[in-house]
Order: C-alpha cells, then structure tokens, then sequence
C-alpha cells in the first residue's frame, strides 16, 4: 500500500528538481542580462571608483560568462544545504542572503498565515451558504461583491483601507460615539442579509431579519454608549454568554441539537472554561505564545473528556462537538485578555491614541508587557490581513460554490435524502465533506502563492516580508538575493504542487497516485 | 472587440458537440441527446421527459445559435458588455487614438491654469445644479495637467496590454497545449515541464528585463512580453480537454477517412475546445489588466513620462488626503474594465456550459401557474 505513494513522491520530487533547475537558470540568466551591479559604482565620484569597480568585479565574478556565474551559484546552493557557506552575499550591504532570508521568512508567514485562515474559513462559509440558496438574492448578491473583489487592484484596496480603516478610524476613537445613522444603516444591513439567507416562508424570514435588525442594532447601541470601543471587555458573564452561544451554534452544525449529549457536553466545557476564568487571569500575567498555545490544547482536551464523560453511543460525536466549543471559548478567554490591555495601549506615549498601525510590522520600542506587544502585533496586522483576505475570499467562495453545487446534485445527495434523513445530516456529513475534496487541493497552491505574491500588500504597509526582499533586491541589482527568494519561492510553489496531488489521493478513493 | 468577441463562429460547434464540421451534417437534436451521455448517469434517469423539453427549447437551433441565446440571457454579461463598449468609445474617441481624431479640448501632456482650487475637479451632479462638465471634470494634479485626459491616456494604454496579452497568451496557450494534449508522449512531457517552469518566473522578473531591453515599456512591448509568462494556464486547460476530445470517435472517424493530424486538430478538436478556449482568454484578460496596473504601480511597467492607470495611482497616492479624484478615478476605469470583463467571462462560461440549465424563478412558475389556471 505505502510502496506506490512513495515512488510516486519520488519521481515527482525528481522531476520537480528539475523543473526547478530549468527555472533557476532562466531567472538567473534574465537577471544577470537585465541588471546592473555596477550602476552605483559608475555613476558615482569617489576617488577610487576604479579599484571598488574591480573589487565587485572580483566578488560577484562579473568578468566570468553569466552560465558559468549559475553554475557556480548552483555549487554555492549545494554547499550551503551540506552546511557549508552560503549561496551569495548582496554586494550593498554585505548581508549573506541566508540571514536575509531568516529575517524576510518568518515576516511574512505571519503577515500571511492569519489572512490564509481568515479568507478560507469566511469563503468556504459563504460559498456553502451561496450554494445552498442558489438564484436566490443572497447569491446574486455575493456573486456581484465576489467578481468585485475580483476586479480589486490589491494596491487601490491598500490605499483605501489605510485612509479609511486606520487614518479615519483612529480619528474616530478620539470620541467614539458612533452616529445613529450608522447604528441604523449597520443593523438594517445586518436584517436584511440575515433575512436573505434564512430559509422559508416570507413570513418566517421577516421575523428572522427584524429579530438581527434589533440584534446588531442593540449591540451597535452598547458599543457606543458603553465607550466600548475604548475601554472594552466581555468580562465573565460575555465571555460565559458568547461561549455558550457558540456551544449551542457548534453543536447544532455538527451533532444536530437533537444530539442532547452533544450539545450537554459543549455547554459543560463552557462552564468549565466559565469557572476557570478567574484563576486563568493569574496564569495570564506571566504569559507567553508557547504557554497560551498549551493552555490552547488543554481546552480542547477538556473539550474531549466531557464529551467522553457525557457518553451514549456518539460519545465520540459529542467530544468532537466538546473540543471544538473549548478552542473557541479559550480564544474568548484569550480576546477578553486583550481588551483589557486595550486602554494602556491605546494610552501608551508611542501609540498615542492612534492604535491601527499603517507601516512595519510591530510598533518600535514599545516596550511593556506580553499583552501590550500582542495587542500591537494585532492592530499592525489588521490592515494588511483586510486586504489580503478581501482579495483571496473571493475566489475561494466561487469555488466552493461550484464544487458545493456539483457535490448537492449528485446521486449520494438524492439517495441520502430518499432515506429520510434530515438536512443538516446531508449538507454537512454527505454534501459539505465531498465539496471540501476539490477545495483541499487548491488551498495548499495558493498558500505558496499567496506566500511570494504579498508583495504589494508587503510594499504599501511596509511589512519587510519576501515581497520587499525581492523588489529591493531587484532594484538594487542583487542577483543573489533575487535567487534566494525564487528558490525558496518556485521550491514551495513545486512542493505545494506535490502535496495537492497527495491530499487529492488522500481523500478520493477514485485517484490512484501511481498513475 | 467585445462585441466580436461574443457569439461563437456558426461553423463551431459548442465543446463537445458531437458532430464535427465535416462529418456528415446530423440533425442538432441528435448532437444534444448524445451530450446528455457525457452528464452524470443520473440525469439520465431523471427522465426523458426533462430532456424532451431541453430539447423543445432548442429545437432547429445550431450551437452557435444556442449559445448566443443563453449568452444574451445572462443579464449581467449584457449590462457588463455595454459597459465595456462604453468605456471603449470614451476613451477613443475623448482624447483620439493614433489615426481617431478626439473631440476633448485637453491633451493629456500639457499643463493647463488651474481653475478649481486645488484642481478639484469641475463635474457637478447634482439635483439643485443639474450637470456640468465644466473644464477639468476629473480636476487636476498640482501642476495643472487635466485628469480626464490623462486618465483616458491610461485607459488606453492598459486597454492595449490587457487585449494584447489575451490574445497573444491565447494564441501561444492554445498552440502549446494542442500539441501536448494530442500527440502526447515525450512531446507532452516536455512541454509540460516547460510549462511549470515558466509558471514559477515572477512576472516581476520580465518587467525588469524589459525595462533593461527596451529602456522603459511601452504599452506594446510590456503586452508582448507578459503575453509570454501568462499562457501557460490556458495551455494545461487546453491540454487537458485535447486529451479528452482526442479519444471521441469523431477524431477515428476523421483519421480513417485519412485527415491529417493538422486537420484533425484544427478542424476537428479545435472546434470543439473553443468554448473552453474563449471563456479562458476573457478571465485572462481581466487578470491581465489587474497585472499590469500592479505592474505599473511597482514601477516595472510603464513609466512616466508615458501613462498606465496603475502608475497614476502609484504617482498620486500620497496626494489622497488633499486630491482624491487623483487617485479615485484611475482606480474606477481599473475596476469597471475588470469588472465588465469579469461578468462578460461569467456569461460565456454559462453559455457554453452544456450542463447549463435554466430554472425559472419561483416567481415566474408562480406567474405561469397562474396563468395556466385562468385560462
């Protein structure tokens, strides 16, 4: 069973490394003829313009043909995966590309990885329900916002966001209170578009629109009169409240509400979240990442054993159910946290009352404790994760619609509702899973994408990500560091490749991967 | 061009049609109750009496004739067509075009006195003052240059890029997945590795070389050289249905009676490949016009003294607090172009989509419904 998946890895590794190869040559060959090493040096006046001119020659090996140049990168390459030296150092700056690289990597995985999960989890959600309400004014509706998102230059929306998304709204928090217009305006939208997705009677619907419209309009009111947006906190009764609002959406998406254990289970793992809120805000004054992850973890082990405890025959079912209701009432937890950081940061004399950053990646020197520097890592990744999910949800709803519509016609559809059972069980366990296959194979190629081709988000919100690394790198005619980008890059984007097709044969039974 | 662009040549059938050109001439319901083969079993089952109707609705219709039909019902592909064709004969004729004399008093070069304060620009809407156009509709930058002007100078050259690279990509995507999708083989594998290879060049990379080989891109060459890092999505597509199409006993029966394999390929695959061809070329387009505005902004595309909507905005984002119409009105023609195109791609696709079925609205049954029961 395991032998085919591993030649079928290798000989499509091997014929990656060759494809690879084939590119790196064309880049380099490209890049060697169109820039310029020396262009600073012969524009400038130094004295001894001569002899620096020759000292590049010397260290880039300029005066060697631009194939021979390859190959003795690709040498360098080799060496550097044996341990050995490293693949080319950028003659400005007299930075090695490897540390270049170190610095640019993990910057932009974390500008990228928080809009990667954002965009799949709201496109995926909104084709589904777009699919399940086909011709209908919801789906018209989405289909024109999607082709416009579509149609977005990424350099126009980042524009747009950082007038209107951090230059406006930070002049807001100076007095937030929030128009009456706009309390109205927001909440009509809210009804409306809850209106348009419920399903049923007109009637039905009417009730369901009107019944957000007062919703959002009453929290719109709270946010306003509350100073929220200044001094905000869900404290234990939100935080028990929305918890327990998600236990029952959970439950009733995954298990069925009629699934009594299930839904005891999810609102029992709240209670236990609930109860450990105030000894967890002592846990939270030495926090760090690896600790919140950890106690991450153990909420979705928690999660686990009251389904467990709970029993019957879906026990498993309800510790699933469980799980999933203890990682989002953590993160509650974890959100309610940060609101109480919220005024000291705004407060703080470098944020100064203006806390949705526009540039870099974290504010400088700010100094303070984990929960300040969380808070700030956040309010600098708002803007460039708009942006990018805004761009990427769209194509990712279109998707999912399609395949959910092929998935909803299907025979095992019919047959499944032939056999009585009730809707939920079709759409999530028969439809949603199978419409997830076709899905499953395009997220990882978009991710590399996505992972080189930041580069204009990266640009306008002056993340020093990959995307910057590459245009400096070219405009300054670092041929090496253009190579290291391309490399880490075209390698992810081949490997994501690779992975598709294994995910792909993963999941449909009908796909052999020794073919 | 969109209006050529839209109904299919009549001598080329929708993908998948049976019959090709030179077979024997069958009757279109024939070609039809042989495409519902290629559906799912199930819709098999679903009945004759369904397709009998499909089929009632398409009675003595050729492809193209279907095609065009479906196509000009989709509502928004119309609505985005006209538009589309608006834009076009703006910018035309506002400014001119190469031998098109314009009838816009401005040129988009020189600078003019600025008569708003701070350039606003002069279009009034409004209900109280009617509409004027005034001077300088789109206002002016700092200097005094007129935006309309400017703007339709932008819309032209990205107008170039975007039709250059869809055909030119098409045209290069087509021949390379032709001749990988039908002879197969060592010649598929090559030029399908060669594609990947050039699916991992940044776009980046070519604007810098033809920054370096031609000084500066103009709309032509920057068209030309994207052309070749962006065909290679249509090449795999094209492969793919090649592939596919390749097995039908059309082809067997084309290369008994002794075709060429040229004229098997371009008489009889290539026919039916043009739905999937033509659909693919419109959402190329509209990503190439997003490509090269990205471009251009980055600096890596046209350059100033010449104008791109992208480097308009690039030119003037800093200036948003104080002159948004500098910045709002590249954007709007970048978005509306994008936008049509976009829409007209969804309409195609609808319309050459064999599985593509109508379903009335539950409003429009409720109105047949009661129309049956008065009568």
């Amino acid at each position: 069973m395991l032998a085919p998946v591993f030649s079928f890895i290798a000989r499509r590794v091997a014929v990656g490394s060759v494809v690879l190869l084939g590119a790196t040559f064309i880049v380099f060959m490209m890049v060697a003829w169109a820039v310029d090493p020396l262009a600073d040096l012969r524009t400038s006046n130094v004295p001894n313009k001569q002899f620096l001119i020759e000292q590049r020659t010397e260290a880039l090996d300029l005066d060697m043909a631009p194939v021979l140049r390859y190959f003795k990168w690709l040498g360098n390459v080799v060496a550097y995966l044996w341990g050995q030296g490293t693949f080319g150092v950028a003659v400005t700056n007299g930075q090695p590309v490897a540390d270049q690289l170190a610095v640019a990597v993990p910057t932009t995985l974390k500008l990228v990885s928080a809009s990667v999960v954002l965009a799949i989890l709201l496109g995926v959600t909104v084709g589904i329900v777009t699919a399940l309400r086909q011709y209908s004014s919801f789906d018209y509706l989405t289909t024109f916002f999607t082709f416009l998102f579509y149609s977005l230059p990424a350099f126009w929306v980042a524009v747009l966001l950082k007038q209107f998304g951090a230059i406006r709204f930070n002049d807001f928090l100076a007095d937030p209170r929030v128009p009456i217009w706009a309390v109205a305006l927001v909440a009509l939208a809210v009804g409306g578009l809850a209106a348009m997705v419920a399903a049923g009677r007109p009637r039905g619907r009417l009730i369901i629109g009107l019944v957000a419209f007062a919703g959002a309009a009453a929290v719109m009111g709270y946010i306003s009169a509350s100073n929220f947006l200044l001094e905000p906190g869900l404290g234990i009764v939100g935080v028990t409240l929305t918890g327990a609002g998600a236990a029952v959406a959970l439950a009733a998406l995954t298990a069925g509400l009629s699934n009594r254990r299930a839904l005891w289970a999810s609102l029992s793992t709240v209670a236990v979240g609930a109860a450990l809120y105030f000894p967890l805000q002592y846990a939270f004054v030495h926090a760090s990442w690896p600790v919140l992850l950890g106690l991450w973890a153990t909420s979705a082990v928690v999660g686990v054993a009251a389904g467990l405890a709970w029993g019957g025959d879906d026990r498993f079912v309800s510790a699933r159910t469980a799980a999933l209701t203890g990682l989002v009432m953590s993160v509650f937890v974890f959100a309610d946290r940060l609101m109480k950081a919220w005024p000291s940061y705004v407060g703080h004399p470098r944020v100064n009352g203006r806390p949705i950053g526009t540039l870099g990646a974290v504010t400088p020197e700010l100094g303070g404790t984990f929960w300040l520097s969380a808070t700030d890592v956040l309010t600098h990744l708002v803007l460039p994760t708009t942006a990018l999910v805004l761009i990427s949800f769209a194509s990712y709803t279109r998707y999912t619609r399609a395949s959910m519509l092929e998935v909803m016609n299907a025979d095992y559809i019919r047959t499944a509702r032939a056999k009585g059972l009730g809707e939920r069980t079709v759409v999530v366990r028969h439809a949603f899973r199978n419409a997830l296959i076709p899905l499953a194979t395009v997220i990882p190629i978009d991710i590399a994408l996505i992972f080189g081709g930041a580069i204009i988000t990266e640009r306008i919100f002056s993340w020093r990500g990959m995307g910057t690394m590459f245009i400096e790198a070219l405009r300054q005619g670092e041929i090496y560091s253009v190579m290291g980008y391309f490399l880490v890059t075209a390698a992810l984007a081949i490997s994501a490749n690779i992975v598709a097709d294994l995910i792909y044969a993963g999941l449909d039974p009908r796909i052999r991967v020794n073919a | 061009m969109s209006q050529n662009q839209v109904p299919a040549p009549d001598a080329a059938p929708a993908p998948d049609a049976v019959p090709a050109p030179d077979a024997a001439p069958e009757p279109v319901a024939g070609g039809l109750a042989n495409l519902t083969g290629l559906l799912p079993q199930g819709d098999l089952a679903a009945g004759a009496g369904e397709n009998a109707i499909e089929l009632k609705a398409t009675e003595g219709l050729s492809q193209g004739q279907i095609v065009r039909r479906r196509f000009w019902r989709h509502r928004g592909a119309i609505v985005a067509m006209v538009f589309l064709a608006g834009i076009i004969v703006l910018v035309t004729t506002s400014i001119g075009w190469g031998p098109i004399p314009g009838w816009w008093k401005h040129n988009y070069s020189s600078t003019y006195p600025i008569v708003n304060p701070g350039g606003a620009p002069t279009l009034v809407v409004s209900l109280t003052e009617g509409v004027h156009i005034g001077e300088h509709p789109f206002g002016q930058d700092t200097v005094g240059h007129d935006m309309f002007a400017m703007t339709m100078r932008g819309a032209q050259q990205s107008l170039t890029v975007m039709v250059l690279i869809g055909l030119l990509a098409t045209v290069i995507g087509v021949l390379v997945g032709a001749t990988a999708g039908f002879f197969r083989g060592k010649a598929d594998t090559l030029l399908m590795r060669f594609t990947d290879m050039m699916i991992a060049i940044p776009v980046m990379v070519i604007g810098l070389v033809l920054g370096h080989w031609v000084n500066g891109a103009s709309a032509l060459t920057l068209g030309l050289a994207l052309a070749f890092v962006q065909w290679m999505a249509m090449s795999r597509l094209v492969r793919a249905e090649f592939l596919s199409l390749r097995e039908r006993e059309f082809v067997d029966a084309a290369r008994v009676a002794g075709a060429s394999s040229t004229r098997i390929i371009v008489k009889h695959i290539l026919p039916n490949a043009v739905g999937v061809i033509i659909v693919n070329a419109t959402l190329l387009m509209s990503v190439a016009i997003l490509l090269e505005t990205a471009l251009s902004y980055l600096g890596f595309g046209i350059h100033f003294p010449d104008i791109s909507l992208g480097n308009l905005i690039s030119e003037y984002q800093s200036a948003f607090a104080q002159r948004p119409w500098l910045f709002w009105w590249p954007g709007f023609f970048i978005i509306t172009i994008a936008l049509s195109v976009n829409f007209i791609g969804d309409g195609l696709r609808d319309a050459f989509d064999p599985r593509q079925r109508r379903i009335p609205s539950k409003r429009k049954m409720a109105r047949a419904a009661r129309k049956a029961a008065a009568r």
